[in-house]
C-alpha cells in the first residue's frame, strides 16, 4: 500500500482546477501557476485526432506530446490523465470543417473546437470531476464588469498572442468556471516562467497551423477525406460573363488574386464562392470590398447584446485582422447585421466576426454567406 | 484505509513483488551474476540458480524441467506458442489451421490475426456465450483435418470467466490437435498437474502472482513440434535465444512456490472479498444501471467485473483514482470516448453497455474495508459523472 502524504486530506478543501494540457509552453505554465497558487490541480490531455500512419505528424496529441505533458504533470506532482475525444472531435470538428468547405465556406475549426470540445466536452469532464475551474493556456482575460454583476472576456495582455477571437462563444456560466492564468502575462514572460519552473518546454516553438492537418496543405487534406470535393466549374465576373474554369471551389479563398488562371487587363479578385451552382465569382478590387455583413450563430458573452437594436463596436473578421469600427444591428437572438464605418476587404463566409469594445470581447458569430 | 492510503484493486494488471521473492532474487545480482551459458565457475553458479528455478517451476506445475521455457513476458510466451507451433506444422506439412476464442488477450488475438494475414495459415475464432464461455461442442465442430492448434485462455482478464479448459483440451487430444492455454490470469488459482492434464502448452506471467515483470514462462509438453521464434544462442533448449535472466527466473520460481503453498487459504479469502464486492455493487444500483460481467460462479476468485450502462468505464477509472481507488476499465487504456470493449461485445452487450466495463481485482493486501470504501464512494462518483454527461455521441 502506498501512503499518500498528509496533504491529501487538506487537499479536499482546496479549490480543484482541471488544466487542459497539451505538452506546450502555455498550458504547462498555466498548470504550474495553478499549482503555485495552491489549487488542487489535475492535468487532462485530450486525444483529439489521429490518422492511421500519420500519428507522428499530427501537430496535436502525438505520443511524444502526450509524453511531454505527462512528464510536466509528473514534475509538478499532479495527477494526469489522457482523455480520448477522437470520435466526438471527428463528428463535430473535422466533419464540420469538411462540410463547410463543401459549402464554399472557409471555416475556422479552432472556434468550433473551443465551442464543442474545450468548453463543452472537456468542460463537462472537468465539472464531473467536481472541479471549481477548467484552466487552459489561452491568452485572454476574465474580469468582472464595472458594476461587478457580470463577468467580461478581455483580450490577452500580449496583444500579439491574444486569443479572445476564438473564445468569443464563452458565456457567463463558462467565465465563472474558467481560468486563463497566462492571459495576463506576455509570451516572453511565459517563456521565462517556464524556465523558472524548470519546465522542459521553454524552447518550444509556437503551434501554427490546424492541429489535424499533420503539416499537410489543407487542400490535400480535403481531397484525401472528400475525394470528390473538387469539382471543376465556371468562373464568372460579377456581370455574369464566363471567364474560364476553376479547379474546385475549396482551392480558392475570398480576396485571392493570384493563381486564378484568368487573364484580364485589371487585377481580378475572388469575390464569392457560389456553392449552389459551383461557380467562382471574380471582381475588381472595389467589388471585393464591403461595408455590410450578416452574422449568424452569435453568442453574447453577457447573454444578450449590449443594446437590442444597435450599438457601436469594433469587429474582427479574421483571427489576425485589425478590429474595424462598425455599427451592429442585432436581428434575432443569434444573428446580426454589421455596418462598417470603413470598407473591409476579403470578408469570408465561415470565418468568425467578433465584437469588441476596446479590450472587452462582447461575443461573436460566423460570417454568413455573401 | 480511507483517504490517507491508496487502495489497489487492479491485481489483474500486476501485483507488488513479494519481499521473499526479492530476497530470493538478490543473490543472483550480487554473487550469481555470471552468464549461465559460460563454462567457468561464475557461469556454473548462475546456471545452478537458473536450473533450480526451472526444476521448482516444473515440480509445481507437474511437468519436467525440460518442458519449461523462460521468456521475456507472458505475451512472448503466447507469441512463441502460436508462431512456433504453427510454423513447425507448416514446415512439416501437418496442417495450417488455428482456432482461438473471441475473447483471447491481445497477445493471442493479434498474433493469430497476423498469422492469418499470411496466405499459408487459416484462423477460426470461436464465439462465446453471454458468460464468456466457449461451447465445447462448437470447438468440436470447428476442428478440421488440417487443424494444428487450439488456443483458449484458462480465464479471461476482463470478465474473469474460467473456461472448461480440461474439457476443451480433452477434445483436442481426442482429435490429435495441440492445445495451448493462456493461463496468465489464472496461474495462482489453479492446482496445475500438467502431466495429467490435456494441455500441450501453457503461458504464465510471474508478475501477476507477486513475481517480477520482464519474465514469462511457457510450458511445452515433451514432443510438441515447435520451432524457435527468437533465434541466436541455444539458450532455453534452443527455444528462446538471449542471455538467460537468472534473477528473474529465480524470482519467478519463488513466486510460484509461494502462491502454490498459500493457494487454498488465499482463494478462500479472495472469494469472500470478491463476493462481498459483487453483492455490494449490485445492491447499490438497479439492474438497469449495472450488471455483472462474466460468469457468476465460474470466475477467478479475485475478480469482480461489471458493465455500467451509458457510462464510459475509462472516466470512472479516473474518478475512482482521484478518490484513491485504483481500478481498471478492462479494455481501453484511456478515458474519454466510450470505446466499446471487444470482450463485452463478444458476450453480447450492446452499445449502451459495452463501453462501460469496470474491473476490480483483489489480492493478498486487499481488505474488507477496502471493499467497503469502494462501495461507499462509487454511487456518488457515478452520479457526478452522469450529471455532467449531456453530450450524446452520434
Amino acid at each position: 500500500m502506498i501512503t499518500v502524504n498528509s496533504e491529501t486530506k487538506s487537499k479536499n478543501k482546496k479549490k480543484r482546477a482541471v488544466v487542459a494540457m497539451s505538452g506546450g509552453v502555455d498550458s504547462s505554465v498555466a498548470a504550474a501557476l495553478m499549482v503555485e497558487q495552491g489549487y488542487d490541480v489535475i492535468g487532462l490531455m485530450m486525444r483529439l485526432w489521429s490518422e492511421d500512419g500519420k500519428e507522428m505528424d499530427n501537430r496535436c496529441c502525438t505520443p511524444e506530446q502526450i509524453d511531454d505533458a505527462r512528464h510536466i504533470a509528473g514534475s509538478l506532482g499532479i495527477p494526469f490523465y489522457v482523455v480520448d475525444v477522437k470520435s466526438y472531435f471527428r463528428d463535430t470538428i473535422v466533419d464540420f470543417y469538411l462540410e463547410e468547405h463543401s459549402k464554399g465556406r472557409t471555416p475556422n475549426p479552432c472556434i468550433e473546437c473551443n465551442r464543442e470540445i474545450r468548453f463543452n466536452w472537456l468542460y463537462e469532464k472537468a465539472m464531473a470531476l467536481n472541479a471549481d475551474y477548467l484552466v487552459t493556456g489561452h491568452y485572454a482575460q476574465i474580469k468582472p464588469s464595472d458594476e461587478k454583476n457580470t463577468l467580461e472576456l478581455h483580450t490577452g495582455i500580449d496583444t500579439n498572442k491574444d486569443q479572445s477571437y476564438v473564445l468569443h462563444m464563452l458565456d457567463q456560466e463558462h467565465l465563472a468556471h474558467v481560468l486563463f492564468p497566462v492571459g495576463g502575462i506576455s509570451k516572453p514572460e511565459v517563456r521565462k516562467l517556464a524556465e523558472k519552473f524548470n519546465l522542459p518546454v521553454a524552447g518550444k516553438g509556437d503551434s501554427m497551423d490546424l492541429c489535424f492537418l499533420s503539416g499537410e496543405d489543407y487542400r490535400k487534406f480535403l481531397q484525401r477525406h472528400v475525394p470528390d470535393i473538387n469539382q471543376p466549374g465556371p468562373i464568372y465576373n460579377s456581370a455574369g460573363t464566363l471567364l474560364g474554369e476553376h479547379t474546385g471551389l475549396p482551392n480558392y479563398t475570398i480576396g485571392q488574386r493570384k493563381g486564378l488562371g484568368v487573364t484580364s487587363p485589371d487585377p481580378l479578385f475572388v469575390l464569392r464562392k457560389n456553392a449552389a451552382d459551383n461557380a467562382l465569382i471574380l471582381g475588381d478590387r472595389s467589388d471585393v470590398v464591403t461595408h455590410q455583413l450578416a452574422v449568424r450563430k452569435i453568442s453574447w458573452v453577457a447573454g444578450t447584446p449590449p443594446h437590442p437594436e444597435k450599438f457601436s463596436a469594433e469587429v474582427k473578421i479574421r483571427y489576425k485582422a485589425r478590429p474595424i469600427p462598425a455599427t451592429v444591428y442585432p436581428q434575432s437572438a443569434d444573428t446580426a447585421l454589421i455596418e462598417f464605418n470603413e470598407p473591409v476587404f476579403g470578408a469570408t463566409p465561415g470565418q468568425g466576426a467578433v465584437f469588441y469594445n476596446g479590450t472587452n470581447c462582447l461575443g461573436g458569430g460566423l460570417i454568413s454567406d455573401l | 484505509m480511507q483517504n490517507d492510503q491508496l487502495i489497489y484493486m487492479d491485481y489483474s494488471a500486476t501485483t507488488p513483488v513479494d519481499d521473499r521473492v526479492i530476497e530470493a532474487m538478490l543473490p543472483y545480482w550480487k554473487e550469481g551474476w555470471g552468464n549461465p551459458s559460460s563454462s567457468h565457475q561464475f557461469g556454473q553458479t548462475a546456471k545452478m540458480g537458473l536450473e533450480n528455478a526451472r526444476r521448482t517451476i516444473a515440480n509445481l506445475l507437474g511437468a519436467s524441467p525440460a518442458e519449461i521455457v523462460f521468456t521475456g513476458s507472458g505475451s512472448e510466451a503466447d507469441n512463441l506458442a502460436l508462431r512456433g507451433v504453427m510454423r513447425a506444422a507448416g514446415q512439416s506439412g501437418r496442417g495450417n489451421h488455428l482456432i482461438i476464442s473471441a475473447i483471447e488477450h491481445e497477445a493471442i488475438h493479434k498474433t493469430a490475426l497476423q498469422l492469418a494475414d499470411q496466405p499459408e495459415y487459416e484462423l477460426t475464432i470461436l464465439p462465446v456465450d453471454e458468460f464468456g464461455l466457449v461451447d465445447p461442442q462448437k470447438l468440436k465442430q470447428a476442428i478440421r483435418p488440417e487443424t494444428v492448434l487450439v488456443s483458449i485462455m484458462a480465464a479471461n482478464n476482463e470478465i474473469g470467466t474460467q473456461q472448461p479448459f480440461i474439457e476443451l483440451g480433452q477434445i483436442c487430444k481426442e482429435q490429435n490437435v495441440l492445445f495451448h492455454t493462456d493461463a496468465v490470469q489464472a496461474a495462482q488459482y489453479i492446482d496445475w498437474n500438467l502431466d495429467e492434464m490435456p494441455i500441450d502448452l501453457l503461458s504464465l506471467a510471474p508478475h501477476k502472482f507477486y513475481g517480477p515483470k520482464g519474465v514469462g514462462i511457457l510450458y511445452i509438453r515433451n514432443g510438441t513440434p515447435i520451432v524457435s521464434t527468437m533465434t541466436g544462442g541455444g539458450q532455453e533448449n534452443g527455444q528462446r535465444a538471449g542471455t538467460s535472466n537468472v534473477p528473474f527466473a529465480v524470482g519467478a520460481a519463488k513466486a510460484l512456490e509461494l502462491v502454490s503453498t498459500e493457494r487454498e487459504a488465499s482463494n478462500l479469502k479472495l472469494i469472500n472479498l470478491r463476493d462481498k464486492l459483487i453483492r455490494g455493487i449490485l445492491d447499490s444500483f438497479s439492474a438497469d444501471e449495472v450488471r455483472l460481467t462474466g460468469h457468476p460462479e465460474r470466475r477467478l476468485p479475485h475478480h469482480a467485473s461489471f458493465a455500467f450502462r451509458n457510462l464510459p468505464g475509462g472516466d470512472l477509472v479516473m474518478h475512482l483514482d482521484l478518490l484513491g481507488i485504483a481500478s481498471s476499465s478492462g479494455s481501453a487504456c484511456s478515458s474519454g470516448n466510450p470505446i466499446p470493449s471487444p470482450v463485452l461485445q463478444a458476450v453480447g452487450l450492446d452499445a449502451t453497455w459495452n463501453a462501460g466495463g469496470m474491473r476490480f481485482t483483489l489480492g493478498k493486501h486487499s481488505t474488507a474495508s477496502d471493499v467497503d470504501y469502494l462501495i461507499d464512494q462509487l454511487p456518488a462518483a457515478i452520479e457526478s459523472l452522469k450529471q455532467f454527461s449531456t453530450i450524446v455521441y452520434g
